[in-house]
């Protein structure tokens, strides 16, 4: 399963993040950051391109030689992304997709406590265990 | 261990044909020098692709094998590819050999000459024995040649020479050497190059013919190896497609190849080369996508093959290699004209090769121990001198699984380890990295180029070059800073502050402290904190800092020594604040956006610190647009740093304890220059330790803020709550920075009262009475009125004023400016008159102001404020009156038409609709031209006074002249008026209003008829009546009357006449009337028809004239009273 998950604020900064193994978790920040990168220039090739609606799912971000960095990015653009390893050959896009869609599900659901500012750390423990049954 | 992963120069290059040129005497042959210019300088792109070397006639060729192998049944390969193979083929076993010979068809010497080529040809037959290479002979001539066919004894002679040679006749060349030497050139390289792809396909073929002898069990290395000649073979071709088949099937073979430890080097080593060439050639041929699965795929096969465990850090080179190698291949295409992608670009495999790099040197750090073996200079000889590519140098040749001798395998790798604790990794870790950041620039990936530098950074500080590891990191921070990736943040800090410890960076020292202990939710555990801001304190009272742990103790040596020196020179350093995150927080604001100039500017300043332990800073000062008030805004912390709890002193106290915000006070009064500007707050400084040691200036620019701006939320967007002020519980969050002031002029305690009785009326001078009392304690002067009626610069042109009297003399005066009054005393009262006259009804506004000078007195200081005074009403104007203008007839009826010369009557009717009760002075008609009095004129309104609803007319006999204007305007009818005042508090003059007169049409008549009738008659009285008519024609006129029986009247006269009446004449007819019936009658009708304009003229002059007539009952006789 995943090995990190993470939920980035539309200004680009880390709502939070979840890493299993815990030691390199440093190392997965900087993946996630770094795709980032990708995910921006991904949603700006649509927003040009047309009016449609855009797709959430935004697939593969890039390959490393350990990692698979998948993006997935809402209408209010923020982003999650979740990082696999790349010997885990058994998670498809499908399952990749609804891992987001469970995630996504999950953000709006934590999203609609009202003592919950949004734009602020994600604290919920409902929310965490979510992740952590992905990981 | 860099040697086994190198790629030899001679698979780089492009591989080309090699041609020998023999006989060319290149040093003192000027003819033979120019033919080698020609054909090895300035080889462009569009020349066949080959090699020449100059020879000499009897240069030595290596030899070939001549025992020519039939059988390969006993033969076992000692490895897969020969060192000297490659080499050999390019630059030394030529395809084809060339002699040069001058030699004319038109010799004398011919026969000579011939044996003497023909000795030559032998040589370098001879040398060559056995190999396939070509040979030819080029003749150098110095006549041009003739047309074939034409000289016959150049055909003779050159089969001769052919025979004599053994040369087939294809082989000899003809080189004139003329004018066209390069075009000559170009033709004989042509069929070199064709000479040299038959041989090259001639060995690949014989290498391909060895197949057949070989089996699978024994020859598995030669299926490789016979595969990659016939592959270099066809490069040297130009076959590139062939070359590539092959290259595929050569490492098809070499995985199939058995692989244990012993031999993966090899294996590897080999792959590697192949593995190049197929990429090579993949980009080469323009399919990309080919060379990157390829790629793709050699590194999933060997990625987990790491072979000997002491050695992995030569796996990890090989790795970092092959991926660096691609990196350059893929770059090398994008330069040739490949587009990449975001995610698919060269930046990706630089950046694998750094990580293989970088786990090579931890590896290296983790495995290798530094022995006391010496002697390294002998096996890298060792290395270089191998037969076979990748195989160790302690055991050449070996292919079985186990090594020969373990004791040696131990020294080997011993030795290699060695030499791997020497390579300076950082050196090869850094440049693959910054391939990589500029790729990641190129391909619009910024943050991912920020991790590379954060990655540079941090190899340069295992590199111990902390300078600039320091300069790479504090170039990214902000980036991160801005996004707000805290946790990335606090590792490069981290970092960065070894970094600037260990170069006794005073300025970067204290500014990444002061960030870590800072409210940033960092990764630090208090006891960090805690030592870090120890640290710090250390810096600021000019000690050396302790080291972070976990340093190099040779290098914290450095440093401590580093530091003492630097501690004996006084420091002084700004930081910017508002670029890092800091641990204290400032917040400037002015108490109120707006001072008056007679009042104190108050300046806040809230400070809050957020690390584990209170801190003295030694001053505080807030620099101002106009410098003058800086001196107010200071204050200096007169203990030492280290004095701890808060004291009063002499000073101030800037002594804040975390998470208790502290508000420091200034105020200070505003200058006489800055009235009606504003005040701006440029910087707030913060001083932490003293000038004479280390101080540091902790600046934010403006008027500071929170450390971390507040991402804006819906919670933001809701109005804040009103702060509450209470000393040490004030709530930081609801502190607004606010860096601007506007001073105004001092409020003005000046009473302007405005007596008026609006609404103003038209035309009028309209009375305001101003009273200026002054409530100031003192005396004011310079007062100066100010009166305008309309704010913008565009004048109203509707409005007069003048002020004490009512005067206006055409012009309108629409703001008067300016106007000197006298000083006032304190409660002194100075009253004015203005008068307003509208020009036009509606609403306009009277804006009065008065400036004036007085001096206040403040702290001490007596100040000259400028105070202005401004007052404004709102006056309506309306019309006094409407006035109607009525044209009748002389029968009072109302008309539209008048006759000339035929009298008729104006009747002006007012109504007054003003308010106020108006008085008339007087009222009078000015007439035009065409019209004249029929009577004199006198005002029938004189002294009439009108209120609200109220109604005056008077009436006014005219008489049109004769005039060629069909209709013609009478003139203007004009009232002296002015508003009645119950008790006049000035004279007020009269004014005068013009109403126009309307127009009337005119009507030309021939005739006019009067009739002479008394006032009123009497029953059986009688009643005299005279019809006259004027003939107004130069004409005699015919005239018919018919008068009608009446039933109220007998009358005698005549019924039916019919006259003439000579031009400019009148004619009477007379008529006795007998009245029979009283009140209101009717006069018999006369009609009256003109010859000349049968029957238009009875109308109008039955309009003309009286219908009616009153005729009084007959009076009561006395004796019936009686």
């Amino acid at each position: 399963m995943a090995v990190c998950v993470a939920v980035i604020a539309k200004e680009n900064y880390p709502l939070f993040i979840k890493t299993i193994p815990t030691e390199n978790e440093l190392k997965f920040y900087y993946t996630v950051h770094t795709s980032l990168d990708v995910v921006e220039e991904k949603v700006s090739v649509v927003g040009k391109n047309n009016n449609e609606l855009r797709e959430l799912y935004l697939g593969l971000l890039y390959p490393t030689e350990d990692y698979k960095v998948y993006g997935y990015v809402t209408n209010t653009k923020v982003k999650f992304v979740i990082v696999v390893e790349s010997s885990n050959t058994s998670l498809r896009d499908n399952e990749i997709r609804s891992m987001f869609r469970k995630l996504h599900n999950s953000y709006v659901d934590m999203l609609c406590n009202p003592f919950y500012t949004p734009g602020e750390p994600i604290t919920s423990k409902t929310f965490e265990n979510m992740v952590l049954s992905m990981m | 261990m860099s040697w086994a992963s190198e790629l030899p120069a001679e698979l780089l290059c492009r591989p080309t044909g090699l041609i020998a040129l023999s006989g060319l005497d290149i040093t003192y042959n000027a003819i033979h020098k120019s033919i080698w210019d020609a054909f090895c300088n300035n080889r462009r792109p569009d020349r066949v692709p080959l090699q020449f070397i100059v020879v000499q006639g009897d240069h030595e060729f290596p030899k070939c094998r001549t025992n020519k192998r039939q059988s390969y049944e006993w033969y076992i390969p000692k490895g897969i590819l020969k060192t000297n193979w490659m080499r050999k083929h390019l630059n030394l076993v030529p395809a084809v050999v060339v002699i040069f010979f001058d030699l004319d068809w038109d010799e004398p010497l011919w026969k000579e000459k011939q044996m003497e080529c023909a000795t030559r040809v032998e040589i370098v037959r001879n040398s060559l024995q056995g190999s396939g290479t070509k040979v030819s002979v080029v003749l150098i001539q110095k006549n041009a040649p003739l047309p074939p066919g034409e000289d016959v004894i150049a055909v003779e002679r050159a089969a001769s020479l052919c025979s004599l040679c053994d040369l087939s006749a294809k082989h000899l060349y003809v080189l004139p050497h003329t004018d066209h030497l390069v075009g000559y050139t170009i033709r004989l390289e042509n069929a070199f190059y064709e000479l040299s792809q038959s041989y090259y396909h001639g060995e690949a073929k014989k290498v391909k013919a060895h197949r057949d002898f070989l089996n699978k069990t024994t020859h598995q290395l030669l299926f490789v190896r016979h595969q990659f000649k016939i592959a270099f073979y066809n490069e040297l071709k130009q076959d590139t497609h062939t070359a590539l088949k092959h290259y595929k099937q050569a490492y098809g073979h070499l995985l199939e190849l058995r692989m244990h430890d012993t031999n993966l080097l090899e294996i590897k080593v080999n792959a590697g080369f192949i593995n190049y060439k197929l990429c090579r050639m993949s980009f080469f041929h323009n399919a990309p996508l080919d060379g990157i699965a390829q790629f793709r795929k050699h590194i999933d096969f060997f990625k987990s093959k790491v072979g000997i465990a002491e050695l992995a850090f030569e796996h990890s080179a090989w790795m970092s290699r092959q991926f660096h190698l691609f990196g350059d291949l893929f770059d090398e295409a994008i330069k040739l004209g490949l587009t990449a992608i975001q995610t698919q670009h060269p930046g990706f495999y630089y950046q694998q090769a750094a990580n293989h790099a970088i786990a090579r040197k931890q590896l290296c750090r983790g495995f290798c121990k530094p022995s006391f073996k010496t002697d390294e200079t002998d096996n890298l000889e060792k290395m270089k001198a191998l037969d076979f590519y990748g195989q160790r140098y302690w055991r050449p040749n070996h292919q079985s699984i186990d090594p020969p001798d373990p004791v040696k395998e131990k020294e080997g790798i011993a030795d290699l380890q060695n030499l791997e604790l020497r390579v300076d990794h950082s050196a090869i870790i850094i440049p693959l990295l910054s391939s990589a950041v500029a790729q990641f620039k190129k391909y619009k990936s910024p943050r991912m180029k920020r991790y590379l530098m954060v990655q540079m950074g941090e190899e340069y500080y295992h590199g111990k070059d902390y300078q600039k590891s320091l300069m790479f990191l504090s170039k990214v921070m902000w980036d991160y800073r801005g996004e707000r990736w805290w946790p990335l943040l606090t590792s490069i800090l981290v970092i960065s502050m070894r970094c600037a410890y260990l170069t006794a960076n005073v300025k970067d020292y204290v500014s990444n402290c002061l960030e870590l202990i800072g409210p940033l939710d960092t990764k630090c555990t208090v006891e960090d904190k805690t030592r870090i801001q120890m640290n710090l304190l250390r810096v600021i009272s000019n000690d050396a800092p302790e080291p972070e742990p976990g340093l190099d103790p040779v290098c914290v040596e450095k440093a401590k020594a580093l530091w003492s020196t630097n501690s004996i020179e006084p420091c002084v350093f700004l930081i910017e604040m508002q670029s890092i995150v800091p641990l204290v927080e400032c917040k400037a604001k002015f108490k109120a956006d707006t001072v008056p100039a007679d009042a104190e500017v108050e300046i806040e300043v809230y400070l809050r610190v957020k690390c584990p332990f209170p801190v003295r800073f030694s001053k505080l000062s807030v620099a101002l647009s106009n410098q003058i008030y800086n001196q107010y805004c200071e204050i200096i912390d007169g203990h030492g740093i280290s004095a701890a709890s808060e004291m009063e002193s002499r000073g101030g106290d800037l002594y804040l304890v975390p998470d208790r915000p502290k508000v420091f006070r200034f105020s200070f009064l505003p200058a006489q220059e800055d009235v009606e500007g504003k005040i701006e707050i440029i910087d707030v400084t913060l001083e932490l330790g003293t000038r004479t040691a280390r101080c540091a200036q902790l600046r934010w620019i403006g008027s500071g803020g929170d450390a971390v701006a507040q991402i804006q939320t819906a919670e933001h967007l809701l109005p804040k709550k009103p702060v509450s002020h209470i000393e040490d519980t004030l709530n930081w969050d609801y502190v607004e920075a606010q860096g601007l002031a506007r001073v105004i002029p001092r409020a003005s305690l000046l009473d302007i009262q405005i007596e008026h009785h609006p609404p103003c009326l038209q035309n009028e001078f309209y009375v305001c009475q101003l009273t200026i009392t002054n409530k100031e304690d003192t005396v004011i002067s310079h007062v100066r009125l100010s009166i305008e009626t309309s704010e913008s610069e565009a004048e109203d042109q509707t409005t007069h004023l003048c002020l004490d009297k009512a005067i206006f003399g055409g012009h309108i005066v629409s703001n008067i400016s300016k106007v000197s009054l006298d000083e006032l005393a304190s409660g002194e009262k100075s009253s004015k008159t203005l008068f307003i006259k509208c020009l036009q009804t509606g609403n306009r506004n009277i804006f009065i102001s008065i400036n004036y000078l007085v001096e206040v007195r403040k702290k001490n200081q007596v100040i000259l404020c400028m105070c202005q005074k401004k007052e404004m009403f709102m006056l309506n104007c309306v019309e006094p009156f409407e006035v109607a203008v009525k044209i009748m007839s002389m029968k009072f009826e109302a008309t539209e038409v008048v006759q000339v010369d035929e009298p008729f009557l104006a009747m002006p009717e007012l109504h007054c609709i003003s308010p106020w009760p108006v008085e008339i002075q007087d009222s009078s008609i000015k007439l035009t031209s065409y019209v004249v009095h029929t009577d004199t004129f006198q005002s029938q309104l004189q002294g009439v006074s009108l209120k609200k609803r109220e109604c005056a007319a008077e009436c006014i006999s005219l008489k049109p002249l004769n005039s060629i204007h069909p209709t013609v305007s009478l003139g203007t009818y004009v009232l002296h008026w002015r508003r009645k005042y119950e008790n006049p508090i000035t004279e007020q003059p009269f004014v005068s209003t013009v109403f126009l007169l309307p127009t009337v049409s005119l009507e030309q008549l021939p005739i006019s008829v009067d009739l002479c009738l008394p006032a009123y008659g009497s029953v059986k009285t009688l009643l005299p009546v005279c019809y006259t008519i004027h003939n107004k024609t130069p004409y005699p006129q015919e005239i018919e009357i018919n008068v009608e029986a009446s039933d109220s009247f007998m009358f005698a006269g005549n019924k039916q006449v019919h006259f003439r009446v000579l031009p400019r004449k009148a004619y009477n007819l007379m008529y006795n009337l007998f009245p029979l019936v009283p009140g209101h009658v009717m006069l018999p009708k006369m009609h009256l028809n003109m010859l000349r304009y049968p029957g238009t003229m009875d109308l109008i002059v039955q309009k003309s004239l009286p219908t009616h007539i009153f005729i009084k009952p007959m009076g009561k006789t006395l004796e019936r009273a009686a």
